[in-house]
């Protein structure tokens, strides 16, 4: 029976990306994905004629550039094209953001000027804060308490890049990485409004509200991805998130990689101590001298890995993992372009992103009720229409909207999902949407409405959490997945993990996926073919 | 169905109060942005439009600028903990320059103060500043400032025969505004504030008014001034005039405090050569301890005035010991050939411990498309390249 | 005019401490106190004819070693034993907790609370040896304060790799988290988070602080176990006044200080000397306050005496208090379900989730609908506090805006009150009969009472950013401030507030170097 060099569990974004890596340094590749399609929750999907979803992902921040170019996903068709714009709504209010920024200094102005001039002042410091932390998404996190010196180099030189910052803004950064968004704005902005279309950043994914402390950092997470150097602009795949995903498949297969769909993982084998391939849910073994799971940090450990080949500690570590989902999703196909209330009527707007329920209070509010296990009346929506400027998602002259909605919880109070509260969180979305949109109802041709419970299902990320675990301060850096397990490689020997659940944790970027291959490559004296970021630039 | 209109007038270039008349004479139709506004590059030409600010007179636009109105009982304590210099010294009626820092002595921005009356102050510069300001105001009782940007409209007046054309206004008295003074006269129903001040190093005012009286001033100076060449001018003008002058431009020589991502992108008042508006006798002003720290040891960079031998301009030249050009020590922050001095001049951020040794620009240009360097000698200038004495006198010389 | 070597602005311990080892070290020492009698928060007061209480209402890390460098024995403080903490349950099946040992809980949780405090003692045991220490700046530091860094991470270090990985996890984790991985009762959840998240403005379910100031609060003697002195708290404060005092302070109660006197010339600022409301006015080479950062730099330095940026910072710096303070003057001992004898510190939070929902309440400016209550009855270990046979309950209620929706009316506070004392009635039945007076303090009424801005325990949120080199904000946490001169000893400067003393001393030390 043939024996690969690696398996990598799970074709989502990640698992392409270590697998096009594993396959460039030469190793024979195979990835097994469970769905009939690629993707994981990177994904394109028809589900009616002629509307294409991202039914899951929808916006594109954090690929890192250098991995897009070095993998050439261009020459596979990928593009990404920045949004122009916002929209956001809240308190029965619209307002709105230009691409320009003298456009959007005389409309920021023209409604408060102090923040206006605040937005400077704002992006600024964002800016630096950004630039620190992205310098450690290529790179493995040291362990802190490790005395091997790569550890040590690593940590001297993220000292050395956070000293750079001078010692004020090191206080800064701490009060930054600590505290609730609100906090942050506060010290900005006087405008409810806008500080809320701000702090949605900070709760998106993640269940915390604007005012807990740590959703600053989330905001960071957020806005620290950049397209073609613009930090905190956000872009939309053209063809759909799918497209990053064929991409990567693309240079995969290119460099020898074997795709496989429809081959779900039952189990991992493990032979004395060492990983040594995985049995599908059909019985079938595959063999392979490593095994990479791209799958979260739970469904790997207490699903995939028999527990009694784990250390206790990391099955209750496992099993403690925080995933809290939060988020739902529900897509439309349009008749038409909505016209929302109050918004102005250009096309430098309708490719933007629209945010409904931006309120500080029903954001929060809506996090109170997903604490109590229930959805809010309003909640916080993020939408994006792609269709205005990407005509291969949409039949000529009809529109898809993206909606994501935050909180939808995973676990209901009164009982577990079922189709009827799913749809009836649906209508909670609709209606919400209505608010804004009088006639929106009329536009829908066609909706998929899904909940953490049809997340989790079908893409298999445990609670419908996006980022495959909460990027809380417990569980970011050197804590992710686990302290002492954050370099890649897990407690059973030849088994890595390089899905979200690790550093640097969840968004479309490909970082996880591609540093998980460096250090395998390490591990098997092979030379590195995993580029370093390139926003070395400060 | 969407339209290619943007249909909100909010969001588009506003118009100056003096925009109508600019357009009429505008040959080139240049416009570039500032502060939201529609800002002239030129008329006709920039070099023709510098001849005019230095040889008869000329106006340019500084609506765009942005002018808040502080007022109250603590208006003066909250400006004199904002700024350098001391502003418990202002006369009413008198302008001064000031720059204001922040809590590391880092340049946030540099502007006017004018004392207009006796618990009122009129403050401008270059970029918006309210949120700082705000942050300023904390904790005083009784001092409120509003951003009149909008509302009221200004025009700097500036050249040799500009006193001559004030007096043909029928501006009576004016021959006694000495340098940063400040005058009202009644303008139709309203008044007009004239204060001696500019950016051009040339006798030259500054002309304030409500902005719905902006176009008769226009008109009732560009009808006295007619005989006088009186000419609009752009920003490429200015530039070049301001230059010679040896002033400073935001964006050019400095980056604003609170809007550098590094803490060291920034500049001190001494690094700026502004020394001089620090006032250490004054115990209370933001800045203050920083600065005086700096001042034991001295600023790392100072901004100098170059004169470079040949005829090429240095824009973005940078400076060396050696002239091997292998120890870099500074770099030019804006240059130009100046017809008046016949020289190539530049303001060039160097640091201290090399400026009184050899200097040395590697000049890069241009000619049909293909690169050229060469390497300069340049010779510190401590004077500004170009102070008229007529500029100072007062009255001034009619013409 | 009189001239000080040092005037302490407020009588609380911390001002008392600071004013006691610098008297001793031979200076002349003022101390002010605005009101009638020392204490401040730890001063006791008559709130129905014959019973007595403080605001803080028992002791949990009040530092040995201060206790004997002022000799405090001897004035007649004697620390109290450990009492036990106890979550109440309304069926009577509460939950006791005393030192390692857990009653009421299934052997399973009580097998995990051994390990579960040992572990929370050892992390504790890092930052314990830092409470007593002037944290230094980064950058250009000393020798002496490069050695004091290096220690804090050998001090990590040494616990082990397994050790310290794990801290580093469990430092920012949420307490109900942390409560979560190792136990499963519900009621010893939430009694023993309430040492996370009491005085705080966070909750359970709120990460990165809470876990924090329960490993600052197990720093004291006993592991942060509560005791109360046998002559109650008042026996304290009477030690800290009789130290200073016989050190040779002089302590001035109704002497409110107006402004800090600060002269300007080309030297720049200078602290000299205070103007008390009065209009009478002291000189003193240095003038140190106990006032929380917002009083003392805005209301008794003035704005104009500091930078811009510096201003901003402490406005923007979490001051609000969301603790009440209730006081029930009883006819009798209280009894509670389940209890022998109401001696421990009793806690009402059925789940950590009902603490979660008080502050869902509070947050948006309302009182809670289920309050949370920890209580002691004091008068159990002073006699003096209640007449004869008679008792005093004190209790902390959370989570109370001070800035109540609609403002504090008399109808409000009577709501809430009821509220409470419905809430207590659940677990002591009996008690309704036995009220004979009470009083509810909201945190505005903490404010305008003592002098404290927003009613805030520890005057500025403890957070991971207002800690350590950051309390209360960068250029004043080494207890100088920016205005030579002036000093900070409050809750406000590292190590942070409780009654604990460390401010007032590390302040000391500072001046004294």
């Amino acid at each position: 029976m043939k024996k690969y060099d690696a398996i990598v569990i799970g074709a989502g974004h990640n698992g392409l990306t270590n697998a096009a890596y594993l396959a460039k340094a030469g190793l024979d590749v195979v990835v097994l994905e469970k769905n009939e399609y690629i993707g994981g929750a990177a994904v394109s999907r028809s589900l009616t004629e002629g509307f294409t979803y991202s039914n899951c992902s929808y916006v594109c921040s954090m690929m890192r550039q250098s991995l897009h170019r070095d993998l050439n996903l261009t020459k596979y068709g990928l593009r990404i094209v920045p949004y122009v714009g916002q929209m956001y709504f809240g308190n029965g209010k619209c307002k709105w953001g230009y691409w320009n920024p003298d456009v959007e200094y005389n409309n920021a102005r023209s409604r408060n000027p102090h923040d206006a001039d605040a937005m400077a002042r704002f992006f600024t410091d964002l800016n630096r804060y950004a630039q620190v932390i992205r310098k450690t998404l290529l790179r493995t996190p040291p362990n802190p308490a490790s005395m091997k010196p790569r550890d040590i180099m690593e940590i001297l030189y993220l000292a050395k890049e956070f000293w750079k910052l001078g010692e004020k803004e090191i206080y800064e950064y701490i009060r930054f990485f600590t505290m609730s968004a609100v906090e942050f704005l506060d010290d900005y902005f006087d405008d409810d409004l806008l500080k809320a279309s701000l702090a949605s950043a900070g709760i998106i994914g993640t269940a915390v509200g604007v005012h807990s402390p740590g959703s600053a950092y989330i905001l960071l997470h957020h806005v620290m991805g950049d397209v073609d150097g613009n930090v905190g602009a956000w872009g939309l795949a053209r063809g759909g998130m799918g497209a990053i995903s064929n991409a990567l498949a693309g240079a995969a297969t290119d460099f020898g990689a074997e795709i496989r769909t429809n081959a779900p993982v039952a189990e991992m084998i493990v032979k004395g101590g060492k990983a040594a391939g995985v049995i599908l849910e059909n019985g079938d073994e595959v063999h392979a001298k490593i095994v990479v799971s791209n799958l979260d940090a739970k469904r790997t450990f207490t699903k995939i890995v028999n527990k009694e080949d784990l250390p206790e500690d990391i099955y209750n570590r496992a099993k403690n993992f925080k995933f809290r989902g939060s988020s739902g999703k529900v897509n439309i196909a349009l008749s038409g372009l909505p016209k929302f209330t109050g918004a102005p009527d250009n096309k430098f707007l309708n490719r933007a992103g629209v945010m409904f329920g931006c309120s500080l209070k029903s954001m929060e509010k809506a996090f109170d009720a997903w604490k109590r296990g229930k959805w809010a009346d309003e909640l916080y929506i993020e939408a994006v229409i792609p269709s205005p400027w990407d005509p291969t998602v949409a039949p000529p002259g009809q529109h898809w909207m993206s909606t994501f909605i935050q909180y939808c919880p995973a676990n209901l109070a009164d009982g577990p999902w079922t189709p009827e509260k799913r749809d009836a969180f649906g209508e909670t979305v609709i209606s919400n949407i209505e608010r804004y949109c009088p006639n929106f109802r009329d536009l829908i041709v066609h909706k998929e409405v899904r909940t953490p419970h049809e997340i989790e299902n079908e893409v298999g990320l445990t609670e419908g959490n996006i980022f495959q675990g909460e990027l809380t301060i417990d569980q970011l850096l050197f804590n992710r997945p686990f302290p002492g397990y954050a370099q890649y490689r897990m407690p059973i020997k030849n088994m890595y993990m390089c899905g979200s659940s690790t550093h640097p944790g969840g968004g479309v970027s490909s970082a996880c996926g591609a540093n998980a291959a460096r250090e395998i490559l390490k591990d098997l004296g092979k030379t590195n073919v995993v580029p370093e970021d390139d926003c070395n630039d400060d | 169905m969407t339209t290619n209109q943007l249909r909100y007038p909010d969001e588009e270039l506003r118009h100056s109060p003096f925009h109508e008349r600019m357009v009429a004479l505008s040959a080139r139709d240049s416009w570039s942005a500032w502060n939201g506004y529609k800002l002239a590059n030129n008329f006709y030409d920039g070099e023709y439009e510098y001849f005019c600010i230095r040889n008869m007179c000329g106006t340019y636009d500084v609506s765009p600028m942005q002018k808040y109105e502080i007022t109250g009982s603590d208006a003066e304590r909250m400006l004199d903990r904002l700024v350098t210099r001391d502003i418990t010294k202002l006369r009413e009626d008198r302008v001064t320059y000031v720059v204001w820092c922040t809590d590391d002595g880092r340049v946030i921005d540099d502007g006017t103060i004018f004392k207009t009356g006796p618990q009122k102050y009129m403050l401008t510069c270059g970029s918006p500043c309210i949120a700082w300001f705000r942050k300023a105001c904390f904790g005083y009782k009784d001092v409120d400032v509003k951003d009149v940007s909008d509302t009221i409209a200004g025009l700097a007046f500036q050249g040799p025969t500009s006193y001559s054309v004030l007096k043909a206004m029928g501006l009576d008295g004016v021959e006694t505004l000495k340098p940063f003074g400040i005058m009202n006269f009644p303008f139709k129903e309203t008044e007009l504030m004239v204060s001696r001040t500019g950016f051009t190093g040339d006798l030259g005012y500054e002309l304030w008014i409500d902005a719905e009286h902006a176009l008769d001033l226009w008109d009732a100076l560009y009808a006295a001034g007619e005989d006088y060449g009186i000419q609009p001018f752009g920003e490429e003008a200015l530039n070049m005039a301001r230059m010679e002058a040896g002033f400073i431009m935001p964006y050019m020589e400095f980056a604003e405090a609170l809007k550098t991502v590094h803490f060291e992108h920034d500049q001190t008042p001494a690094e700026l050569g502004l020394d001089w508006l620090v006032d250490f006798k004054k115990p209370r002003f933001n800045g203050r301890a920083a600065l005086l720290k700096e001042k034991e040891t001295g600023p790392k960079y100072t901004l100098c005035k170059l004169d470079i031998e040949g005829n090429k301009p240095a824009e973005g030249a940078e400076i060396y010991s050696d002239k091997d050009c292998a120890n870099q020590i500074g770099y030019v922050t804006s240059a130009m050939w100046s017809p008046v001095v016949k020289a190539s001049i530049a303001l060039a951020m160097i640091e201290t411990k090399h400026k009184d040794g050899d200097l040395w620009a590697e000049v890069y240009y241009y000619k049909e498309l293909r690169p050229y360097k060469k390497v300069a000698k340049c010779t510190l200038q401590n004077k500004p390249f170009y102070a008229p004495p007529h500029a100072k006198k007062t009255p001034p010389d009619p013409f | 005019m009189q001239h000080f070597d040092t005037i302490i602005i407020g009588a609380g311990h911390n001002g008392l401490i600071c004013a006691s080892y610098l008297a001793k070290s031979g200076q002349k020492v003022l101390v002010l106190e605005a009101s009638d009698r020392v204490g401040g928060l730890a001063a006791s007061h008559e709130f129905h004819p014959g019973f007595k209480a403080s605001i803080a209402q028992s002791i949990n890390q009040f530092s040995s070693k201060i206790a004997s460098d002022l000799n405090l024995a001897s004035h007649g403080y004697t620390p109290g034993e450990a009492m036990a903490t106890i979550g109440l349950s309304a069926d009577g099946n509460n939950v006791s907790i005393n030192g390692d040992t857990v009653t009421g809980v299934s052997d399973k949780d009580a097998a995990s609370y051994k390990k579960y405090r040992k572990m929370m003692l050892k992390y504790s045991g890092v930052l314990k040896p830092f409470s007593l220490k002037t944290i230094p700046r980064i950058g250009n530091n000393s020798l002496a304060e490069m050695m004091l860094f290096g220690k804090m991470g050998l001090g990590l270090r040494m616990m082990g790799k397994e050790d310290m990985q794990e801290f580093m996890r469990m430092v920012t984790l949420p307490t109900r988290d942390l409560m979560d991985e190792n136990f499963d009762s519900e009621v010893l959840k939430a009694a023993l988070c309430w040492d996370g998240v009491a005085g705080s403005t966070n909750a359970p379910r709120s990460p990165n602080h809470s876990v924090l100031m329960m490993l600052y609060r197990m720093t004291g003697d006993h592991g942060g176990d509560h005791s109360l002195p046998s002559g109650g708290i008042e026996s304290l404060v009477t030690a800290l006044e009789t130290a200073a005092e016989s050190a040779g302070a002089e302590i001035r109660t109704s002497a409110a200080v107006k402004q800090i006197t600060i002269d300007g010339d080309e030297n720049g600022l200078k602290a000299s000397g205070i103007e008390l409301a009065s209009g009478e006015t002291f000189t003193a080479d240095r003038v140190v306050s106990t006032a929380d950062p917002k009083t003392t730099f805005f209301d008794l330095a003035g704005v104009d005496n500091l930078e811009i940026g510096f201003t901003n910072r402490v406005n923007r710096l979490n001051t609000n208090g969301y603790v009440a303070k209730l006081h029930l003057a009883l006819s009798g001992l209280p009894e509670f379900n389940g209890l022998d004898q109401p001696d421990g510190r009793m806690i009402i939070a059925p789940e950590q989730d009902t603490i979660e929902f008080a502050w869902d309440d509070a947050k948006y400016g309302d009182a809670p609908e289920n309050p949370v209550i920890e209580m002691v009855i004091p008068s159990l270990s002073d006699s003096s506090m209640a007449p004869d046979g008679q008792h005093v309950l004190s209790a902390n209620v959370m989570y109370v805006p001070g800035n109540l929706n609609g403002g504090w009316t008399d109808e409000a506070r009577q709501k809430l009150l009821d509220r409470v004392i419905d809430e207590i009635a659940k677990y002591a039945p009996s008690i309704r009969g036995q009220i004979v007076g009470s009083e509810l303090l909201t945190p505005a009424d903490i404010e305008s009472n003592y002098g404290v801005t927003g009613g805030h325990w520890h005057h500025v949120e403890f957070s991971l950013h207002t800690m350590m080199m950051m309390r209360p904000t960068y250029e004043a946490a080494q207890y100088k401030t920016p205005i030579s001169g002036l000093y900070l000893a409050g809750a406000g400067s590292h190590p942070g507030g409780g009654l604990m003393g460390g401010p007032g001393h590390n302040a000391a030390h500072e001046i004294l170097k």
